[in-house]
């Protein structure tokens, strides 16, 4: 039972940052209808731009909450930069054309970051800073409870609360929604359809930058191609829960972080990999729109 | 004069003289290098058929080669009916039953799955591809992580070389008979309009699982050529990367044309092996990076790929043009 609860625990840890990373695919797909492939190399870059950052500003050599909350706006700000970028350069341009195009243009952008990250940060893996010392909290007989897991917790909570709050209570969030809902009657109501997308981007990326900072600290290893699984699950998770809902994205990602956590501790961690996408492949069967998506009626 | 006709007889005469040209006028690296452009013609083809004739997107073909190639790796330890100068008999049997096998699982695959569309149906074939790719990197009868080692290869590379390419010809010239028959016109009607020519008595889902069946098989007989190529497998070499590769010559010879994917699998296998002098030079590995940013101002430029829908045919009927006037 002991072991179970810290399965669990470790389960919620690993999903709230799926989640995190999940929201930012399904943000830009309710807007765009498009996977983001380069997502997942916005949050390798929020990485290496806090080990960067520590170089200059030497937040590692007294950790504590100052230097956290440093490295989680340095790795915000610079994939908000990127995500923007990465918007304005490739996909604007392809707006008008066919999805298709759009989506080999994401895996183009995905594989020039990752091998540009190759060739500039060089292939080997590094330490991520230690911007925050862990510490063990509560014991209760088995199950452990460290300072990451709450701050890990808590910190993506608060995200996804950040989150939730200006798309649903603030007017940018409403036009969002809008352009999520109807493109066309939206910029005919008078919304600034491109710059909302480009609002989606900044979002979606900040949280990447927030994903990036909390897996370094408990997963300190970053290097270049980091950021392939990782996407790909949380984008399974942002599909499993219904693509381009809000809420789907973060129960689907709590939901992959317990199954793979279950997996990995019951059965075999060699298998944690394949569960993902078996999970993936049993909900899409059987509610091919995912936990939250509405299923589309096609009309003739 | 029928053999002379026959198309079985034309492609051994056309293997037979690519790979003498080839051995009279490259180096071994640069036949190696043709020996691969064959394996991703294959590859290519017959995703196309998937991807390009029947509109279906498919992401896990990567997931169907490891199956050809592992079969077909296992297979050659146990069973090589010719032997001695014969020996080069054998890969073509291989790769039938590595695609037989591949094909089972395509269509296990299909039947579920070709119910989903559009990205849905990327993100599951993707699926199925990783899966196959980790029970691979589970199974330690055939190697594991550590991969299956001492595959036999032809004899030689000429040997090597008329095999690749009689199998590459044979795989192009029956993708291409097939989209120019009734199928080929079923695959197309579901491409433009699934409920329109669902509506004219096609039956779609049929349609799609075959496709996605063929597809699978030409993928397995790609896998076969690759393990007797390499003569090592291991299952990293069947990540999601590979099946992206394979989607990306799709798209840049133009989605639903033979002719375009040949093309741009000939350029996807070339450009990074003829980018290999940059390297030297500046000390960098810019190989990647300099093919990723091409793929992604193609896209931006000429949306539609290289040759668009059009085929060789049309190719030549508008060099014929050119000329008369």
């Amino acid at each position: 039972m002991e072991e179970f609860l810290q399965h669990v625990l470790n389960g919620l840890n690993l999903g709230a940052i799926y989640a995190l990373i999940a929201l930012g695919y399904t943000m830009v797909y309710g807007v765009l209808q498009l996977i983001n492939f380069a997502h997942a190399e916005v949050y390798m870059l929020g990485a290496f731009s806090v080990y960067y950052a520590n170089r200059l500003f030497h937040f590692s050599d007294h950790p504590g909450w100052q230097s956290f909350i440093a490295s989680l706006a340095v790795a915000m700000v610079v994939c908000s930069l990127v995500g923007l970028l990465i918007e304005r350069l490739a996909y604007r341009p392809l707006r008008n054309a066919p999805r298709l195009n759009v989506l080999i243009t994401a895996i183009g952008v995905s594989l020039f970051l990752q091998f540009s990250g190759q060739a500039l940060f060089g292939a080997d893996p590094k330490l991520f800073p230690e911007v925050l010392r862990d510490a063990q909290l509560m014991r209760f007989g088995e199950i452990q409870l460290s300072s990451f897991d709450f701050t890990i917790l808590g910190v993506s909570l608060a995200a996804m609360a950040a989150l939730h709050f200006f798309i649903q209570h603030t007017k940018v969030g409403m036009a969002i929604r809008a352009v999520r809902f109807n493109q066309k009657s939206a910029a005919l109501m008078g919304i600034n359809v491109n710059g909302m997308i480009s609002v989606v981007f900044i979002l979606g990326s900040s949280l990447a930058g927030v994903g990036a900072v909390l897996v370094g600290l408990k997963y300190p290893k970053i290097d270049p191609l980091m950021g392939m699984l990782i996407g790909l699950k949380a984008f399974v998770a942002a599909v499993v829960g219904g693509i381009g809902s809000l809420p789907g994205a973060v129960v689907g990602g709590l939901l992959m972080g317990l199954c793979e956590e279950m997996v990995a501790g019951y059965l075999s961690s060699t298998y944690r990999d394949a569960l993902a996408f078996g999970l993936l492949i049993v909900i899409l069967v059987f509610k091919p729109s995912g936990i939250f998506g509405k299923s589309q009626v096609e009309k003739v | 004069m029928a053999l002379l006709k026959s198309a079985f007889f034309q492609l051994l005469l056309f293997s037979l003289l690519l790979a003498a040209v080839s051995k009279g006028l490259l180096n071994p690296y640069q036949q190696l290098i043709l020996t691969y452009v064959a394996i991703n013609v294959i590859l290519a083809t017959s995703l196309n058929l998937v991807n390009g004739c029947c509109g279906q997107f498919s992401l896990g073909h990567a997931g169907f080669m490891a199956i050809g190639a592992y079969v077909s790796g296992m297979l050659s330890f146990y069973l090589h009916p010719f032997s001695g100068a014969l020996q080069f008999l054998n890969f073509p049997l291989y790769a039938v039953a590595a695609g037989a096998a591949a094909g089972v699982a395509g269509l296990l695959v299909g039947i579920p799955s070709l119910r989903l569309r559009g990205d849905y149906l990327a993100i599951v074939t993707l699926g199925f591809g990783e899966i196959i790719r980790v029970i691979l990197l589970n199974m330690e009868s055939v190697g594991g992580a550590r991969g299956l080692y001492g595959i036999v290869g032809p004899q030689n590379l000429f040997v090597g070389s008329v095999v690749a390419f009689f199998m590459a010809g044979a795989t192009w010239t029956i993708l291409w008979r097939l989209t120019q028959s009734s199928y080929g016109r079923a695959f197309l009607s579901v491409r433009e309009d699934e409920v329109a020519s669902e509506c004219m008595g096609v039956n779609t889902t049929r349609t799609k699982v075959f496709a996605f069946v063929v597809s699978s098989f030409f993928a397995g007989v790609g896998g076969s050529l690759f393990a007797h190529t390499t003569n090592y497998l291991n299952p990293s070499s069947f990540q999601f990367m590979k099946s992206v590769d394979v989607v990306i010559m799709v798209v840049l010879g133009g989605m639903g044309s033979m002719t375009g994917a040949v093309m741009a699998a000939l350029i996807v296998t070339i450009l990074p092996e003829a980018l290999r002098p940059l390297q030297e030079y500046t000390g960098l590995d810019l190989r990647m990076v300099i093919y990723s940013l091409c793929l992604i101002l193609l896209m931006i430029l000429r949306p539609q790929g290289l040759l668009g829908t059009r085929e060789w045919k049309d190719l030549w009927i508008w060099w014929k043009q050119r000329r008369r006037a």
